[in-house]
């Protein structure tokens, strides 16, 4: 067999691992959600379907399949069946450059874990594809033919270009310590100082929040004001294609913890995982796990911002600090000797 | 067949059929969703020229920002049904005839044995990479980088400017 054809099974193999792992994962922190929010509130939560109720994902994942899926009549038929796939696609295109590990062994063959790993532009591919990911919004929203589902989509459109800024502008921070755009770079960078939360911990928060801004999570979930605008863009979407839209928006908050924690947390990095790789997705998950944890406590805890006060919050507030972070960093470059 | 050939070919058909459908498509939203898969199209077309930094660029600024406002303007102004009578009806047959010139101009250049283009230099492997390019920017063209920088900012205070309807009073003593 040539190396063209093994290059080729092995990156399919890979890919259907993190898609399989991907809508696990949404599955089950939808189950993570109820449960953890659960307990938050002094409630027990989901515990009839299966022992403790760890089936119910896949009741819910069973209902939505029997759903009836409904098209209003004057909707723009292309775009409306458009729109959840481009919300869908971009939440796991993005994972593509996200490190899991360093590498391992596998019958004599070297398999970097991850996809595309050494990308040598990893983080303006984050950018780029976070920056396409607004489209399946603004169409839901268009095609729906429904002034809620109009606003809706305007609305968490302009908060997710408003936050876009403060998000690109706080991955400047790491750039410039490790002096690379490759992710694996900054892993490694990590790995031999400290993590870069340590260096750049104001950096981390302003990308928590417009990371939460991003996804549309609470306390920024606009297009969730159900008292102003029913359900925002998604009013008119049933059965899969609403459960599409749900499982972006899910995959979106893994994905960005899981940019998270490579940026600012070290990824993969934890005790013994070079002389272990594949100990490297463990702890890639554990971070994941907490990050999660973190976004479903604020939900659970955190009041809706009005929409004035979110763009006003955007623009005043989270901008300057974001460029203040870049002279931040540059201030520990000179001041720490980190490169 | 190059592998890179075959490429080329399913790409430049996937640009030419977008840009075909953004001037046929009678609704703009459909028009502007052509453009963005033009534009992608490109960022890929970038991306086999070994241009990586050029394709995430093209992406995020033309595909992300910038038909981001195109669809939004739109959309708000609800102008996505054009009208079938412009007024502008007389332009067509000069146009065609127009395109018709330039087609024949073009491909008796290509065709005529006079003409032959030369191949090109293959660039280096690290050519487009960011740090070629960060240095390339900072060094040799630093005046061009920071000019532009200035234009840019010079439109931004320009367009907050004259969006502003009620310029403020001088306070009355």
């Amino acid at each position: 067999m040539n190396e063209t054809l093994l290059l080729i099974i092995e990156w399919t193999i890979k890919g259907g691992l993190l898609a399989f792992g991907l809508a696990t994962g949404f599955a089950y922190t939808t189950f993570y959600e109820r449960k953890w929010a659960a307990r938050l509130q002094i409630r027990i939560g989901p515990n009839r379907t299966g022992p403790g109720g760890w089936l119910q994902p896949a009741a819910d994942g069973l209902k939505l399949f029997f759903k009836e899926e409904f098209t209003p009549a004057n909707a723009y038929k292309f775009a409306f069946n458009l729109a959840p796939v481009l919300t869908m696609v971009p939440a796991i295109v993005i994972m593509a450059v996200i490190p899991w590990g360093t590498q391992i062994d596998f019958f004599g063959r070297i398999i970097p874990l991850g996809i595309s790993n050494e990308l040598n532009v990893g983080v303006l591919f984050l950018l780029s594809v976070a920056s396409v990911s607004v489209y399946g919004i603004v169409l839901a929203g268009w095609s729906s033919n429904n002034k809620y589902a109009m606003l809706g989509g305007l609305r968490s459109t302009a908060q997710m270009i408003s936050y876009e800024l403060a998000l690109g502008l706080s991955f400047i921070g790491p750039i410039m310590l490790a002096g690379s755009l490759n992710m694996a770079e900054i892993i490694r960078a990590q790995q031999q100082g400290v993590w870069y939360v340590v260096y750049l911990p104001l950096a981390a928060v302003v990308f928590y929040i417009a990371a939460l801004a991003e996804v549309n999570r609470s306390p920024f979930d606009m297009p969730e004001a159900e008292q102003e605008l029913t359900a925002g863009y998604h009013t008119e979407y049933s059965g899969m294609k609403f459960s599409l839209f749900f499982m972006g928006e899910y995959i979106k908050m893994i994905a960005v913890s899981a940019i998270c924690a490579t940026l600012f947390f070290g990824g993969f990095d934890g005790p013994f995982v070079n002389t272990y790789p594949l100990l490297g997705p463990l702890y890639l998950g554990i971070k994941i796990f907490i990050s999660l944890g973190l976004m479903i406590w604020i939900r659970a805890t955190m009041p809706r911002l009005r929409y004035d006060r979110l763009m006003a919050f955007g623009w005043k507030v989270m901008l300057p600090l974001s460029l203040f972070n870049v002279v931040w960093a540059a201030a520990v470059i000179v001041f720490f000797n980190v490169r | 067949m190059q592998p890179e050939l075959i490429v080329f070919f399913v790409l430049g058909t996937v640009a030419v059929g977008s840009a075909i459908g953004m001037l046929l498509s009678r609704n703009a939203v459909y028009s502007a969703l052509f453009l963005i898969l033009n534009f992608a199209t490109v960022a890929v077309f970038y991306l086999v020229l070994g241009a990586p930094f050029i394709a995430m660029v093209q992406v995020t600024v033309y595909a992300g920002a910038i038909m981001v406002l195109f669809l939004f303007v739109i959309m708000l102004l609800g102008a996505e049904h054009l009208e079938r009578r412009t007024g502008a009806d007389w332009q067509k047959p000069i146009a065609a005839l127009l395109g018709v010139v330039l087609l024949v101009e073009a491909g008796y250049v290509l065709l005529s044995e006079s003409v032959s283009l030369p191949g090109i230099n293959v660039p280096a492997a690290d050519y487009g990479a960011p740090v070629a390019i960060g240095e390339l920017l900072f060094s040799e063209y630093l005046l061009p980088f920071e000019v532009t920088s200035v234009l840019l900012l010079a439109a931004m205070v320009g367009a907050i400017v004259i969006t502003r309807r009620d310029a403020p009073r001088r306070k009355k003593r």
